[in-house]
């Protein structure tokens, strides 16, 4: 167990940039992947609450936090969003050939540059809007051989051990592990805070390192769509909603409405 | 149901200023939209959003930051204020009638007022009321009767102040009283905090629309302001608040230009969904060019506006400018948010939808700041004598 000063804790906040939730999403025709030029894009709502867990912690007793994103060029507005809510600094990975990753290129990516870090304590949303696979932060703390503590719901920090509720099914589990150590966290956890515009200002002058494949030591055959598990072979838009069904009632409706379900296998 | 708002694409100058419009548009989506309907149903003031709104910073945006401002030029402040409106036209419209209350202090105030009364106002923990209008007069400012007596270290003030913005929840409200004679030339400026001894407010009046917004009388019967209070020299009071009313008929513009595109963006939205005859009714050409018209002005207005913001931000004379922006920006978005009702039909003169509210609310805006007329009198005036 490494001994953790909290005054100099380091907590590294991995956020990425989403489409926005309302906006129309399209395919690239060329590869299938997302086109995530052309559209709006917002922190992806979770990482919020993971910036806001950090802060949070820092607030209570000090260190530093640092905003990962690996995401195309545009991701620096989503990094430059989080230090203007408050976090030191930030890390941003961006290289053409990370395009079309998938979760496992995705996390030896965000492993390398969190050890290049040396972070005592991981925070992640537990899941992403648009993939919503809630698996990055768990693969991410397997290459790096840290404690996973997932689906958090609290974090306390006490010398060099974190303690986190995991919401889970039934309830929640009170789970505890030493530092350095990996947690991601469910909305329950808090309430996310806005910027202020005194933030936006001093965003601007907050440090945003760019590290490409070369500088985390990747080789860009392990990343990106040629080295995918999966691809999208074809893809076709979603067919425009069918004319509902009406029953008129006339006495029979239930019996009607409980014969459709039933074929629909509902019932 | 609130439609969504579709982001602008702007020109904007810094990108700190992006950012700023970006964090107006998250706040206004998470919490006005959220908040509007019911509040405006229930007439209920919405404080906590100013406090929200005064944590972020957004209540101070055009005053120098060495004063506790934000720095930002009109052209910025006022596309924050649209992007508000375009949610929840109490707000940005609060927001506006506080900048205006600020301005005396700023413009004309002493180095000592100016240390004794910005930090609390620039802050972000208060709101100002502006109180020059009188029930007997509201375009004839010059007009006004409400009487202030020095006496000794004070001001003792007698009169009843029409139609103000905040009444009874404002922090601190700006008099424009007589000390002098009839006439522009006998009006003074003094600075009231809320609980001023003989400073009481009215019932609010029963409006139309903006019913979160409260509107009262201001009744000061011998009412004492401290004499260091008083904003500039005796007989200064007409030139602030014309001064002040310059700037702020261009808030009234950014406010109207925001309603407005809040009401195209709902008649898009339902006009997309929306069948007749066995296609969607956006498909009908006699609709599309309403909606082409609404989107065009509502441009139009705001070209204008940023053109008279960008004139003020260079230091350049802009009262005509302010007066046109103000004209056409009000007068557009009555005519649009009339035609978003249109479009929706009868779902639109319901309460099922906001665009009835929209047309109520946008009818303010052709009368406070100086009536539609009155801004037609700025601008024929100007021609007139050249
Ligand atoms: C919701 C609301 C909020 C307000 N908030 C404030 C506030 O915070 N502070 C404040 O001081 N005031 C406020 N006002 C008052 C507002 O500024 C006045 O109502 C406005 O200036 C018009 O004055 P009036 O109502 O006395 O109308 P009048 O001046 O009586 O005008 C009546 C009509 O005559 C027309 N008219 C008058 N003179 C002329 C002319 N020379 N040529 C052509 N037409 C003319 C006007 O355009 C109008 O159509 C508010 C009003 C409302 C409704």
């Amino acid at each position: 167990m490494r001994e953790v000063d909290s005054e100099t804790m380091k907590i590294v906040v991995c956020v990425k940039q989403v489409p926005d939730s309302w906006a129309e999403k399209t395919l690239r025709p060329s590869d299938n992947t997302l086109d995530r030029e052309s559209v709006d894009a917002v922190m992806n709502e979770l990482d919020e609450y993971a910036v806001e867990e950090a802060l949070r912690l820092q607030e209570a007793q000090g260190g530093e936090v640092v905003v990962l994103s690996m995401g195309p060029s545009q991701a620096t507005d989503t990094i430059r969003k989080a230090l203007s809510m408050g976090a030191d600094a930030g890390v941003h990975v961006v290289d053409d050939g990370l395009h079309g990753s998938d979760a496992v290129a995705t996390s030896l990516a965000l492993a390398k540059a969190i050890e290049a870090q040396g972070a005592d304590l991981v925070i992640f949303g537990s899941e992403s809007t648009d993939a919503r696979m809630s698996v990055v932060p768990a693969m991410v703390a397997e290459r790096l051989g840290l404690p996973q503590l997932t689906f958090s719901s609290s974090v306390a920090v006490d010398g060099g051990t974190v303690r986190t509720n995991r919401v889970t099914e039934y309830g929640y589990d009170v789970v505890e592990a030493p530092l350095p150590a990996l947690v991601s966290v469910v909305e329950k956890i808090n309430e996310p805070r806005y910027p202020s515009f005194k933030g936006i200002m001093a965003a601007k002058k907050k440090p945003v390192q760019t590290l490409g494949l070369a500088d985390l030591g990747v080789a860009a055959g392990e990343v990106g769509l040629g080295a995918a598990w999966s691809v999208v072979a074809e893809a076709a838009a979603r067919p425009p909603k069918a004319k509902g069904t009406i029953v008129a009632d006339d006495g029979s409706g239930g019996v009607a409405i409980a014969d459709y379900l039933s074929a629909q296998k509902f019932i | 149901m609130a439609a969504v708002i579709a982001p602008v694409d702007r020109i904007l100058p810094t990108s700190e200023a992006r950012d700023l419009l970006a964090l107006a548009a998250e706040l206004a989506d998470r919490e006005l939209a959220t908040r509007a309907p019911a509040a405006e149903a229930s007439g209920t003031f919405p404080r906590e959003v100013f406090d929200l709104l005064g944590q972020a910073g957004l209540l101070a945006l055009p005053y120098p930051e060495a004063v506790g401002g934000g720095g930002q030029p009109y052209e910025v402040y006022l596309q924050v204020l649209e992007e508000l409106a375009a949610r929840w036209l109490t707000v940005p419209l609060g927001i506006s009638v506080h900048v205006l209350s600020c301005f005396p202090v700023i413009a004309w105030g002493s180095e000592e007022q100016q240390e004794r009364w910005l930090p609390q106002m620039l802050g972000g923990t208060t709101i100002g009321a502006y109180c020059l209008s009188e029930p007997h007069c509201g375009s004839d400012a010059a007009a006004l009767t409400t009487r202030a007596e020095r006496d000794g270290g004070v001001y003792r003030v007698t009169g009843t102040k029409a139609w103000i913005t905040h009444a009874g929840v404002a922090d601190f409200y700006n008099l424009l009283v007589r000390t002098g004679g009839r006439g522009a030339q006998g009006i003074t400026c003094l600075l009231a905090p809320s609980g001023t001894p003989g400073l009481s407010v009215a019932a609010p009046e029963q409006k139309m629309g903006m019913s979160a917004s409260p509107t009262a009388q201001v009744l000061l019967d011998g009412a004492e302001v401290d004499a260091a209070d008083r904003i500039g020299a005796e007989g200064d009071g007409f030139r602030i608040a014309m001064q002040a009313l310059d700037a702020g008929r261009l808030g009234i513009a950014a406010c109207a230009v925001g309603l407005a595109r809040g009401a195209l963006d709902a008649a898009v939205a339902y006009a997309r969904e929306r069948q007749a005859f066995g296609q969607p009714i956006v498909g009908f050409q006699g609709l599309q060019f309403m909606l082409a018209d609404m989107d065009t002005r509502i441009h139009a207005a705001r070209a204008l506006l940023l053109d008279a913001a960008r004139r003020k931000d260079a230091g350049l004379p802009f009262s005509i400018a302010a007066a046109r922006a103000k004209l056409f920006a009000t007068d557009m978005a009555m005519s649009v948010t009339t035609d978003a009702v249109q479009v929706l039909g009868g779902a639109g003169y319901t309460t099922d939808f906001p665009v009835e509210r929209y047309m109520r609310e946008a009818k303010v805006l052709q009368i406070v700041e100086g009536t539609n007329q009155i801004q037609r009198v700025v601008i024929g005036r100007a021609l007139a004598t050249g």
